[in-house]
């Protein structure tokens, strides 16, 4: 059997564990091996982001230790598995770098590419909105874009439409980016918050009782705005709502 | 170079004070985008079409230096007197000689953001010249006094209650009046007497064949044609990227620029200009100011591909909610943060930092300019050039001292999260600027980790 490496990042460990829990299980209840290797720590983008991508390299090498040995590397954060794509090197064993850079994957396009899943026997019987997050699908081209001129598929959306009693909502603007942004969130905090205000209020005025996505940072941060205005809408990582009923 | 006050953040913090005209903002150039989108669609084979300016431009940038001399050699044979500036101050002082030559005082100029570049109004006022703007946004934000905020919009943060009030104060328009109908006639009017009596009129470029040595300027308001078509005198300037290989490659980018930029299939006039009418002198200042270096550097070279549409403007989340003056460079938004630290790393090392890396601006350019790559590139080179503040230095020095090891970053973690249980004012204080507005995540009782240990180690 495949054996699967699973990558919680550093603030899914810390501060959203269920999203990680759930992964987990899902993972589980569709008969995979998996196993968390306990020395990860993060993938080195909130750095690299930042400008400091030459400070990575103790992050990087100890990514490469925690999982090359695994057939896949499954995570349920889209940004995160984005920026190993793209930026996972290290000095001493770039071989197995670009390896995991290979058979790193986020959790919604493993469950569509690689497994197939068709019916995934979850149920949620809710009003969901779904933030389509930028990195996963700009980057990892989880869904179509609207700017592009292509027919149109959504990963995401395959899955929560096998999902019993969940109503997808519409939104004005499908694909706008709620203003997280790693380190953006704080330095250019103004912006950030009115792009998360109006991402939030697009969901909000379509009746969304729960907003959900494939990368927890994002929803962190509409969480932190729909709690400060005091509303009920709640925010769950996409693991949660597949892995639920 | 002058230095600057304040950076990206504060600049957006203040436009972000009005909350309604930030909504207005976004919401106008939201409609602009979908305009952008409706026309795209229009053209099943809008992505072809991308490609091929994309690699049209490519051609042209690695030929840079044959498309130039031979669009010198043509257009020294049609008859234009052909100039060369190395630098904004050379451009300058080039215009000024030829305004001087002709004893010229007054000039009308039309929109181009290479003078914008060069700060040229600037500088001939300080010569004791008068330059007219005969685009009707440029003409409203020189009223104002205000450099424009958008390349192909200049005026699109202006409401028109404050455009009214401008022409009342300059042009004798009553006061009060907010009818665009009305505000337009009056910049007519004003424009009409302008466009008779200058002398000198100068145009901006939009593409330059190398073949015929012709170049093409592309304006909605007929403002280019009026100038040149009545001077006695046409000055044009271009940014030495704007060069083409060949009269039919226009056909790519003029399908592209109009429906990028305000969705309109074609601009309203794409005046071909190739040598002067009788009795009429034209000149053409090539400008490099700092397009070569740009050149030189691999990373950043495709920023040169642009073609000025504002497409990645109406796009940027950011832009159309901190407005183009939060960029404190003539060109804003996603194209004008990677082509300003070109000319000034520490003036404008804020800028590629004011982008959540979306990546929408990289899908909408028509001649596809991995923008929001550079963006990721120029925070490195920034940071390790020295430019990044010292506070962001050391909490990522912290950071990676942290992340490098497990056991280090399981304590940090849990003495975070017990910082955040029990003394919450630690960090949700004014000095927390994710607080000021947001919430902190809650507490979980523990981590994944924990979790893991407990219920799956054991299993
Ligand atoms: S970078 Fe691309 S989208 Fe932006 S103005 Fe230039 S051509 Fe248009």
């Amino acid at each position: 059997m495949k054996r699967v490496g699973l990558f919680i990042p550093c603030y899914v460990d810390q501060f959203y564990p269920n999203a990680g829990i759930a992964t987990y299980q899902l993972l589980k209840k569709l008969g995979l091996d998996v196993t968390y290797p306990t020395g990860q720590t993060c993938c080195g983008q909130p750095m690299a982001n930042s400008g400091f991508e030459h400070l990575t390299q103790g992050c990087n090498q100890l990514f490469v230790d925690n999982f090359s040995e695994f057939d896949y590397i499954v995570s349920p954060s889209g940004s995160c598995v984005l920026h190993i794509k793209e930026h996972l090197h290290t000095e001493k064993s770039e071989e197995q770098a670009s390896g995991i850079r290979k058979k790193v994957y986020e959790l919604v396009e493993f469950l569509v590419d690689v497994l197939k899943v068709k019916n995934l026997k979850a149920k949620f019987p809710h009003k969901v909105g779904l933030h389509q997050s930028c990195h996963g699908q700009r980057g990892l081209l989880l869904s179509q874009m609207s700017e592009l001129v292509a027919p149109y598929y959504s990963k995401p959306q395959e899955l929560l439409s096998q999902v019993e009693g969940l109503e997808l909502i519409n939104l004005k603007r499908e694909d706008e980016c709620c203003g997280f942004g790693g380190t953006f969130c704080v330095v250019e905090e103004a912006v950030s918050v009115k792009m998360g205000k109006d991402r939030v209020n697009d969901h909000l005025l379509n009746g969304a009782e729960y907003i959900t996505g494939a990368d927890m940072s994002c929803l962190m941060h509409m969480e932190g705005i729909l709690k400060r205005g005091n509303s009920k809408v709640r925010v769950l990582h996409i693991a949660e709502i597949l892995n639920a009923g | 170079m002058n230095t600057k006050t304040k950076d990206h953040p504060e600049l957006s913090e203040l436009f972000n004070q009005d909350e309604q005209r930030v909504n207005w903002h976004d919401e106008t150039l939201w409609w602009i985008r979908q305009k952008r989108d409706k026309s795209a669609h229009g053209i099943p084979e809008w992505e072809t079409l991308r490609e091929k300016a994309s690699q049209i431009k490519n051609n042209a940038l690695s030929n840079l230096a044959d498309y130039l001399v031979s669009f010198e050699e043509r257009a020294l044979a049609n008859g234009i007197i052909v100039h060369w500036a190395a630098d904004a101050a050379e451009h300058n002082q080039i215009v000024h000689g030829i305004l001087q030559k002709h004893g010229i005082s007054k000039m009308v100029k039309s929109k181009s953001m290479l003078t914008e570049e060069c700060h040229l109004n600037e500088y001939l006022e300080k010569q004791g010249l008068e330059v007219i703007d005969s685009d009707l946004g440029e003409r409203i934000v020189q009223l104002a006094k205000e450099p424009p905020s958008h390349i192909v919009l200049p005026c699109i943060h202006k409401k028109k209650e404050e455009i009214g009030d401008l022409f009342h104060q300059h042009l004798g328009v009553e006061a009060g009046t907010s009818d665009p109908q009305i505000l337009t006639e009056a910049a007519r009017q004003h424009l009409r007497e302008t466009f008779l009596t200058r002398k000198a009129a100068l145009t901006g470029v939009n593409f330059a064949i190398a073949e015929t040595g012709e170049f093409v300027v592309c304006t909605n308001e007929g403002n280019a044609d009026m100038g040149a078509h009545l001077a006695d005198v046409h000055i044009a300037c271009m940014g030495i990227e704007k060069i083409i290989p060949k009269r039919k490659h226009l056909g790519v980018f003029l399908r592209l620029l109009a429906r990028s930029a305000t969705g309109q299939p074609v601009t309203t006039y794409s005046s071909h200009f190739k040598r002067p009418r009788e009795g009429q002198e034209m000149h053409i200042v090539l400008v490099d100011n700092g397009r070569t270096v740009q050149m030189g550097r691999e990373d950043f070279r495709a920023s040169l591909k642009c073609i000025r549409c504002g497409a990645c403007m109406n796009t940027c989340p950011v832009y159309r909610r901190s407005g183009g003056h939060s960029y404190s460079y003539a060109i804003s938004g996603p194209i004008g943060a990677i082509l300003a630290p070109n000319l000034d790393r520490e003036k404008y090392a804020d800028l590629p930092f004011a982008s959540t890396l979306c990546g929408s601006c990289s899908n909408v350019c028509p001649v596809k300019i991995d923008i929001h790559q550079q963006l990721y590139k120029w925070r490195q080179v920034i940071v390790q050039e020295g430019y990044a503040a010292s506070s962001k230095k050391m909490s990522m020095k912290l950071m990676n001292y942290t992340l490098s090891s497990p056991g280090i970053y399981r304590t940090a973690g849990k003495a975070g999260r017990l910082i955040m249980k029990y003394a919450p004012f630690a960090v949700n204080n004014q000095f927390n600027p994710w607080y000021k507005q947001r919430d902190m995540p809650e507490v979980p009782k523990q981590s994944f980790g924990e979790w893991y240990k407990k219920n799956v180690k054991s299993e």
